[in-house]
């Protein structure tokens, strides 16, 4: 028993979600679950050709049709659930431990190291990223590791900048001032004084960014540049069925292109609830 | 007689973000005549610029007014359409912000700024009102006007920015100015020059003021009356000589209590035996710094000296106060020693004749453990994300390696050390006073059992009655443990209470130094004697004699010169030789029991010169 | 101000060179061996050895680079590998198609998003505010192939009123143009418009936290005043940013919706010379893209440091 033990401590506020908020979480929840459970409860393989006509309509057989090429398009989601939602996600987590590390060990070590990050940074973003990923897949042709590679690094330049321009509000601080004074280490001064307070601002970024992975997937495999055939994630499901827009079946194209939207809407509700600025900060003459 | 600005039975509610309304001013009144100065004065969160913004019909964001009338010359303001208060503003009324420099537009050159509410309120147009600007900016004496008015705010000075505020606001000849601490984020010798403008504004053109402050002595320079304000309530009213004499308030009592003395030499604490037979504890020789920025390309980009050579020794157990107006470079010379920012090389610091590294870095864990360093602001030095006991608790597992029951026993005992109850322990900085976090920052600071604390401005960020306090607790401190300080500070009045021993910095040099007796009184540096002039007193009358000191007239007439070799401060110097002190550097001059000054005059010219003065 | 406008055109000017690098390296080092490429499969390889020979391919890589960019500058593109037709022949009428749709999507978007921002700012949390940022929150997230199928089901297969298909755009005669293209252009324009919206109405409130802002309210001054005087010129920085971001970001997306509407431009042929590993092609499409990328965003820098007077009067 020490002297503290037994006394009240307090808890962390926590902002509540909203509705909206609600909503996105629910929807990413179903998107995370999808990506796990879904090819496991998929009645068909991916590339399983179940009936001789194309773009069935829904029925009992095939719940929600076939597509062009007579596929049962409710497996080949639950199937693209999977690589949709996995690469976007291994490619985000991999862009925000390159960039993070990056912009928080630049802000902390400042000098030449500092400004040659900053440069590395800004050369990357001068470049068009679709073109980049163009030149790269041109070079390398398209693959899992190319693609999580290619959308990991386009992803690092931004999350960089935004971690390092974070961390250095942060680390000019007084408590940081103090820790270093105090002699702590780099990794400590680094994880124990900067990064609790880098959780929010990295969190709304970590929402934005994969929302990016989620778009920029999904065109280039639309494009016919990113999941190659008999895999298929969400947008090459849209590619391959474009010729339901001629012949009237919608549903085959929707339901892919819908997917994606609300996976992404429900990323982005969540990410504008954690960036909303609580309160009101501007005169109510000016607002009225 | 009626009033000219009747305030009545204010009440204002506030909200902090997504809370509820809660009444943070309770049936204020507040009457103003004709060409009369009122103050309101109390410590921050009291209510004083809420209530002066009603006479705008302003409530800020956050707030709204409940109940409560405004009578400006018999119409109620509070009433009044948009239409109707944006008439009143800046025509009848007008506003002088705290801050020039954030309310001043950076996008929009001064004179047009000025000219703003010309146009406006269709008092002047065209060339009219550009001559008017010029006459306004002349008025508050800014020098070459016409040029002064084409420049955009961030190529004015910090007290020019203030004056051209002030010039803003008179535009159009308003009957009633709000001064919303005006002179508050300004150097002394710059709020002299500020307080001369208002103080000449109001009895060359009769305007009437709410001036709304924390400090009583710069009140009393300017305010006819003096309304005491409280959380919210008005507790005391009266004439400001019977509010200085005679305060009928305990709380009134209490700040005018917490107002320390002006510096002198017989205020002075001083205790000569600090430096005898003893080592210093830390020695500091040859320093110089600078913020030169090493680009990627090998390219040094504008190099700024901050340090000069600076030599300084800390004796074990002495308080030694570093002052300076802001940008002398006194909190560079705590980060040095602490090792947050390297010297250039030549430097040589040693903590009892042990060289130290430049970098806190690659110092030993003993010798970061003997030097600790608290700093100024209460929100900044904390985590906000770690509760109290894991701020104090962090030096004891670093130096000693405690943890457990060992740990937590002494975090209880450093808590009730710095005067708070061990329940703090398990709460967040957020839920801390601004007083009761730097007792943390205190404790934390003496958990390391430090010799040296470097103590940077820890109490210029706290209200007056707060900061009295927590400055008795650290001189119990220092007497219960045996602690050298370095007490970095620009608040000439608090240091002459605690210091042994005063090194007066300029434009990155130690420009004068000694026991705190010796460089309080004549001879000393010119800088030192312009400084402690520069302090207000709490009395009426100070204001007009100081104006009109030589000192004071030199010490406006330049800004600080940070480079060249010969004397920094000549160019504010009333003392300056031409021909001399722009040529050759300063002498150190030795005036008796190690009192060194910087400057060319010798000991029998300055005492001749300063005790005239 | 003309250190800092120098020094951001000679960044962009070493980008401009890092691009080159990275396009030759991507297209000419790394894929193999070209003139196999050319050939084919089936060559012998003494045929195979004197292309190489020809095309200078067992020079090192920094000589053939050398050779390769100063070809570039000279005007001399190569020509396509599919057809053997010189490459400035093939793009030139595409870029003019490009940059006529581009600018159609830019003349819309741009006035209507920046009015709609600032209407958002000037009354926040307001009725239309609440409207716009719901709404704009689903246009963000919204990928752009995927409004182009609704609308392509909308207005062109239902409704049948703009062709969903434009094989020939006919720029020649502009109102038949713009009604050809008017899928594409909206498309284009739903998606910049909601960012741009969002990020106007985000710089313009910034600025309205502002102490100055407290102040000219003090002093009197109108609403709209307050707005136009005292807010956009210090939210003009930002908010030429992110119309620079999303103009560049056209770049990507006139790429996506070329390729629905089976539109002629550069993007779209950038496209299909990917697929068919073109690689002349891919190198001039890809550096163009880029250079107008580039020089958009120094026009934007360029922009925002004359629009902030601490910039334009910086020592």
């Amino acid at each position: 028993m020490n002297r503290l033990a037994g006394r009240t401590r307090s808890k962390r506020v926590r902002p509540r979600p909203d509705g909206w908020a609600w909503a996105g979480i629910v929807i990413v929840a179903a998107g995370l679950l999808l990506a796990v459970g879904g090819p496991l409860v998929a009645p068909h393989e991916v590339g399983a050709i179940i009936s001789d006509s194309n773009f069935e309509a829904p029925g009992i057989s095939t719940l929600l049709g076939t597509d062009t090429l007579g596929r049962d398009i409710l497996s080949r989601l639950l199937h693209g659930a999977r690589l949709t939602v996995g690469v976007a996600l291994a490619a985000t987590v991999l862009g925000f431990l390159i960039g993070m590390a990056a912009g928080f060990s630049a802000a902390e070590i400042k000098g030449r190291y500092d400004d040659f990050m900053l440069w590395l940074a800004d050369m990357m973003l001068s470049f068009p990223p679709l073109l980049l990923a163009l030149i790269v897949i041109a070079s390398l042709s398209s693959s899992l590791p190319v693609l999580i590679c290619t959308i990991a690094v386009l992803h690092a330049s931004r999350v960089a900048r935004v971690s390092r321009a974070v961390a250095m509000n942060i680390a000019a601080l007084e408590f940081v001032e103090v820790a270093r004074a105090r002699g702590e280490s780099l990794v400590s001064i680094l994880v124990r004084e900067i990064w609790p307070s880098t959780i929010r601002p990295l969190a709304v970024e970590f929402g934005l960014r994969l929302t990016y992975s989620i778009l920029f997937l999904s065109s280039l495999s639309f494009l016919g540049l990113g999941i190659q055939p008999p895999d298929a994630d969400w947008g090459s499901m849209v590619r391959e069925n474009l010729n339901a827009l001629q012949t009237g079946a919608y549903i085959a194209v929707l339901l892919p292109a819908f997917a994606i939207a609300i996976l992404t809407v429900g990323v982005n509700l969540i990410v504008d609830w954690l960036g909303a600025v609580s309160g009101r900060s501007i005169s109510e003459e000016l607002t009225g | 007689m009626t009033a000219f600005l009747r305030i009545e039975d204010l009440v204002v509610e506030g909200r902090p973000p997504s809370g509820i309304w809660v009444e943070t001013v309770h049936r204020c009144s507040v009457e103003v005549q004709p060409g009369e100065v009122v103050a309101l004065i109390g410590e921050s969160g009291a209510g004083k610029t809420t209530v002066a913004l009603a006479a705008l019909g302003y409530a800020r964001p956050g707030t709204r007014f409940r109940n409560g009338r405004v009578f400006l010359e018999g119409r109620d303001v509070l009433a009044m359409s948009i239409a109707e208060k944006r008439d009143l503003r800046g025509r009848d009324v007008a506003y002088v912000a705290q801050s020039a420099q954030a309310s001043l537009n950076p996008s929009i050159p001064v004179g047009e700024q000025i000219a703003e509410s010309l146009h406006l309120h269709q008092v002047a147009e065209g060339a009219d009102a550009t001559r008017r600007t010029i006459e306004l900016l002349d008025l508050l004496d800014i020098p070459h006007p016409e040029m002064i008015a084409r420049r955009y705010p961030h190529q004015t000075s910090g007290g020019q920015q203030q004056r051209i505020m002030m010039a803003m606001a008179l535009a159009c000849r308003p009957r009633l100015l709000v001064l919303d601490e005006p002179t508050t984020a300004l150097d002394v010798t710059t709020q002299i020059e500020v307080l001369k403008a208002i103080k000449s504004v109001n009895r060359d053109l009769g305007t009437a003021s709410i001036y709304v402050s924390h400090d009583l002595a710069v009140v009393a320079q300017v305010a006819d009356r003096i309304l005491v304000m409280n959380q919210g309530h008005v507790v005391e009213e009266g004439e400001t000589s019977r509010i200085l004499d005679d305060a009928r308030e305990d709380y009134t009592r209490t700040l005018l209590g917490a107002v320390k003395p002006r510096p002198s030499p017989e205020r002075t604490v001083v205790d000569r035996t600090v430096t005898s037979g003893v080592k210093p504890v830390i020695s500091v020789m040859h320093a110089s710094a600078s913020y030169a920025r090493q680009t990627l390309f090998g390219t040094i980009e504008r190099e700024q000296y901050v340090l000069h050579d600076i030599a300084l020794d800390v004796w074990p157990r002495e308080v030694l106060a570093v002052v300076g107006e802001s940008g002398s470079g006194k909190s560079t010379l705590a980060r040095v020693m602490a090792g947050l920012h390297p010297p250039l090389p030549g430097a040589r610091i040693t903590l009892d004749d042990e060289l130290l590294a430049g970098r806190a870095r690659r110092r030993t864990r003993d010798q970061l453990r003997r030097i600790q360093i608290i700093f100024q602001s209460p929100d900044q030095s904390l985590n906000p994300e770690r509760r109290v006991d894991d701020a104090i608790g962090r030096p004891l597992e670093l130096y000693f390696g405690m943890s457990g029951s060992e740990k937590y026993d002494r975090i209880a005992d450093l808590l009730e050390m710095v005067g708070l109850d061990p329940d703090y322990a398990g709460r967040f900085p957020a839920e801390l006073s601004g007083g009761e976090r730097q007792r943390v920052s205190i404790a934390r600071a003496f958990a390391a059992e430090p010799d040296v604390i470097l103590c940077d401005e820890v109490l210029s960020a706290l209200d007056t009655v707060v900061a009295a306090r927590v400055l008795e607790l650290m001189k119990e401190l220092r007497e219960s443990h045996q602690v050298a300080y370095v007490f970095i500070s620009h608040d000439l009045s608090t240091v002459a209470s605690i210091a042994d021993r005063v090194a007066v910095m300029y434009a990155g040099r130690i420009v004068d130094a000694g026991y705190t007796n010796d460089v309080f009184a004549p001879p000393h540096h010119p800088y030192t004697q312009l400084l402690i002039n520069s302090v207000p007193a709490l009395r009426q009358g100070w204001l007009e004699e100081v104006i009109n000191s030589r000192e004071a007239e030199a010490g406006m007439r330049s800004n600080v010169m940070l480079h060249d070799r010969p004397c920094p401060f000549r160019m504010r110097c009333p003392l300056v030789i031409s021909g001399t002190c722009d040529r050759e550097p300063a002498p150190a001059r030795e005036m008796g029991h190690g009192h060194i000054v910087m400057c060319q005059h010798d000991e029998s010219a300055l005492r001749a010169a300063q005790n005239g003065a | 101000m003309f250190k800092l406008i120098v020094r951001r055109l000679f960044l962009g000017l070493l980008t401009l060179l890092a691009i080159t690098v990275l396009v030759f390296l991507g297209t000419e080092i790394l894929p193999g061996d070209v003139a196999q490429a050319i050939l084919g499969q089936a060559a012998t390889p003494e045929t195979v050895a004197a292309l190489r020979e020809k095309l200078g391919l067992n020079a090192p890589p920094w000589e053939r680079y050398f050779t390769w960019l100063a070809n570039i500058l000279a005007g001399d593109l190569g020509n396509s590998l599919a057809n053997g037709i010189p490459v400035d022949r093939i793009i030139g009428q595409r870029i003019v198609n490009t940059i006529n749709l581009a600018l159609y999507a830019t003349v819309i978007a741009l006035p209507l998003s920046l009015l709609l921002g600032l209407l958002s700012a000037a009354w926040p949390e307001g009725t239309f505010d609440r409207m716009t940022s719901s709404t704009t929150v689903f246009f963000i997230s919204i990928p752009d192939f995927v409004i182009a199928i609704v609308l392509i089901i909308i207005f062109a297969r239902e409704l049948g009123w703009f062709p969903s298909v434009v094989h020939r755009p006919r720029w020649g005669d502009v109102p038949v143009a713009l009604g050809q293209t008017f899928l594409p252009m909206l498309t284009l324009v739903l998606t910049i418009l909601a960012h741009i919206i969002r990020m106007t109405r985000a710089a313009v409130l910034d600025v309205l936290k502002q102490p100055y802002i407290e102040m000219a309210l003090l002093k009197g001054a109108p609403k709209s005043r307050i707005i136009i005087r005292h807010a956009i010129p210090n939210a003009l920085g930002p908010i030429v940013n992110v119309v620079a971001l999303n103009l560049a970001y056209l770049v990507s997306g006139v790429v996506i919706v070329e390729v629905i509407f089976t539109y002629p431009g550069l993007g779209r042929l950038m496209v299909d010379s990917v697929i068919f590993r073109d690689l002349p092609l891919i190198q001039v499409a890809a550096l163009v893209f880029c250079g107008f990328y580039v020089a958009l965003n120094i026009s934007a820098d360029v922009t925002a440091i004359m629009a902030n007077p601490r910039l334009r009067f910086a020592k």
